[in-house]
């Protein structure tokens, strides 16, 4: 059901196109590591792109299926990132490979950087982006200089858009449990 | 092992303290600044030095500098740029992302603590008045001797009765929940958690990463030493009581009211553990009044509203890596009671806190900007912590009941920033490498 009085009405699909470097200027909130990114239609995300070290492009697939069993051992282990979808992808459009980290989530990213980064060490991200030219190699003790390279890697996208905006996974899954919910009760009635 | 001997005593221990005053200062001269430093150094008392002389000392000082004061002391541009960036930008510079805005920002702040001029901090915690009044002619006089050593302002420390446990002005009882650090000796109190790595706290040690942390350098400088928040914060105890009765129908009322803003009841007793009556002997006991969590307990926040102060200050099992955000309060209240009837007077009374710990940025300024100010912790939509958040009157505060829960729209402010700034707290020998900058140079 629509909730007329929500700005945020998830029946009605909207586009942001979003200002050159990301921020609206009139509405940029400052964040520790400098200005944060906005919450748009599509909740909120980033796109972080670097060139892959030479020779590294396998060791960087492989990482794919390292992630898919640590989701495997525990379903829960990306839960506090509150991820709607990653998408990571290799490609080279004639500048050598390049690798892109796309997330789609709920937290603020810029407010939650080391909780992320935690996580990421927890299942073995982190190691992925050694494989990546400009990553610090004192990344282990080197917190802000980490968040920094994702910072400056981060590309931010034009335009936005969500087909149900600003909706959370949380609230999709809800919504599934009852439609279940509902389905099961239906099928006990018959 | 901790080098005990070389922490200051501030980082690990609680002095037995009625009364304090912090001096915050100015070098006009880094010769007049070391020879100041030098003089006080011998009266600084390292964690050993305090654990062994406890009982039979009256007063107790800690000395720490901000990034410009340690410059003023003749630290060389080069060692300075290996501090943190936080540090160096100073919490001034910081004030908009901590929420210092308003009638909060550091240009209404009233004791100077906003001014680049603001060089460093001399600590001192005391048993009693007569004590503090000796140690702060004594410091006055030594002032007096080091050339271009001025004071910026000064705070006496009072604390508030009844004088058998720590209370804020508002009631409640303090120094319930706090971090206890491995190797320290000190046992946590049930449901405190496990003891951190002292690397969350002091410089140079493993901390919950697994690794020690790029530090300042060189090493002498940083080793055993912490960073450390200075807040002034002024409690307007007239209109939170006045709050209070607006809002609670009964004295009984008022007080879950009271309770429901900060997640325990003003004995201490925590809503977890005592949901619907006050527990006074559960607040004074330190094996019961910290053991609890949300996840199981209170998921709803049925019992401890989601937005309330202890639950953005520390969500315990509800949040992420929070062993990465502990941080270790100090310090006592200023200015005088309040009796309970009396209107809000002229005077200025509060809280004047330091939050210590290895990262300001990780630690502190996390739980600020996110757990205290962000609108929407918990998915709350439209709060900030209602103690201590950064109000303009448009927000709301949420109390989970059933069927309904209670909104009540439009919180007042209870506190407002007076002052602020970042320290660095050096160790022992830290201090001795700065006291000699000029002699080694």
């Amino acid at each position: 059901m629509s909730n007329a009085s929500d700005e945020n009405d998830w029946t009605k699909p909207a586009a942001m196109a979003i200002p050159k470097g990301g921020f609206f200027p009139d509405k940029v909130e400052e964040g520790r590591y400098g200005p944060m990114f906005p919450k748009t239609p599509a909740c909120y995300g980033f796109s972080v792109l670097a060139k892959v070290k030479p020779g590294r492009e396998q060791v960087v697939r492989d990482y794919g299926k390292s992630i898919e069993e640590a989701v495997k051992a525990d379903p829960s282990v990306l839960a506090p990132l509150q991820l709607h979808y990653l998408r990571w992808v290799l490609f080279d459009v004639g500048s050598g490979m390049h690798f892109m980290y796309q997330g789609i989530f709920d937290t603020d990213f810029d407010k939650y950087l080391e909780d992320a980064l935690e996580i990421f060490l927890k299942t073995g991200i982190n190691t992925v982006f050694t494989n990546l030219e400009g990553f610090p190699e004192d990344w282990k003790t080197n917190l802000p200089a980490v968040i920094k390279f994702f910072r400056e890697h981060q590309c931010p996208s034009f335009l936005e858009y969500g087909e149900y905006p600003y909706v959370s996974a949380d609230e999709v899954k809800k919504a599934l449990r009852v439609k279940a919910a509902l389905s099961q009760m239906l099928d006990q009635m018959q | 092992m901790l080098e005990f001997e070389d922490i200051q005593h501030i980082l690990l221990t609680r002095a037995p303290a009625l009364t304090g005053r912090y001096e915050f200062l100015s070098f006009k001269d880094p010769t007049g600044a070391r020879a100041w430093l030098a003089e006080i150094l011998p009266k600084v008392q390292s964690a050993k030095a305090m654990r062994e002389s406890v009982n039979a000392e009256k007063r107790w000082i800690t000395i720490a500098f901000t990034w410009n004061g340690l410059r003023a002391l003749g630290v060389d541009e080069v060692t300075l740029a290996t501090f943190p960036q936080e540090f160096r930008d100073g919490m001034v510079a910081r004030a908009k992302m901590l929420g210092d805005t308003g009638a909060n920002a550091p240009q209404h702040w009233v004791d100077k603590t906003g001014s680049p001029d603001l060089h460093a901090i001399a600590i001192l915690f005391a048993r009693d008045a007569t004590e503090r009044g000796r140690c702060a002619v004594d410091h006055a006089n030594l002032i007096a001797e080091c050339k271009g050593v001025e004071v910026l302002s000064s705070l006496d420390l009072e604390a508030t009765p009844p004088y058998e446990y720590a209370h804020d002005h508002f009631g409640y009882r303090d120094r319930l929940s706090q971090p206890s650090i491995e190797g320290s000796g000190d046992e946590p109190t049930p449901g405190s958690g496990a003891p951190l790595k002292a690397g969350e706290f002091i410089l140079g040690y493993p901390d919950e990463s697994g690794v020690v942390p790029l530090l300042p350098k060189p090493d002498v400088l940083s080793r055993n030493g912490s960073f450390m928040a200075y807040r002034r914060l002024e409690q307007h105890v007239g209109k939170f009581r006045n709050f209070l009765r607006e809002h609670g129908k009964t004295p009984e009322g008022q007080e879950l009211l009271a309770a429901k803003l900060m997640g325990r009841w003003r004995s201490g007793a925590p809503l977890v553990l005592a949901p619907d009556k006050d527990d006074p002997a559960l607040g004074a006991d330190p094996r019961r009044n910290n053991d609890f969590n949300y996840k199981d307990q209170d998921p709803q926040g049925y019992a401890v509203p989601l937005g309330s102060h202890i639950r953005r200050m520390n969500p315990r099992d509800t949040a992420a890596s929070m062993n990465r955000h502990r941080m270790m309060r100090r310090g006592a209240t200023y200015g005088t009671h309040l009796p309970e009837g009396a209107a809000d007077d002229d005077t200025e009374r509060g809280i004047a806190a330091f939050v210590i710990c290895a990262s300001l940025i990780r630690q502190f300024e996390f739980a600020q900007n996110v757990w205290v100010n962000d609108k929407n912790f918990h998915k709350l939509g439209n709060e900030r912590d209602p103690i201590i958040g950064a109000q303009d009157g448009t927000l709301e505060y949420k109390i989970p009941k059933r069927p309904i829960r209670r909104t009540i729209v439009g919180l007042p402010t209870f506190t407002s920033v007076r002052g602020g700034a970042y320290f660095f707290v050096p160790g022992l020998k830290a201090l001795c490498w700065l006291a000699a900058l000029g002699k080694t140079s």
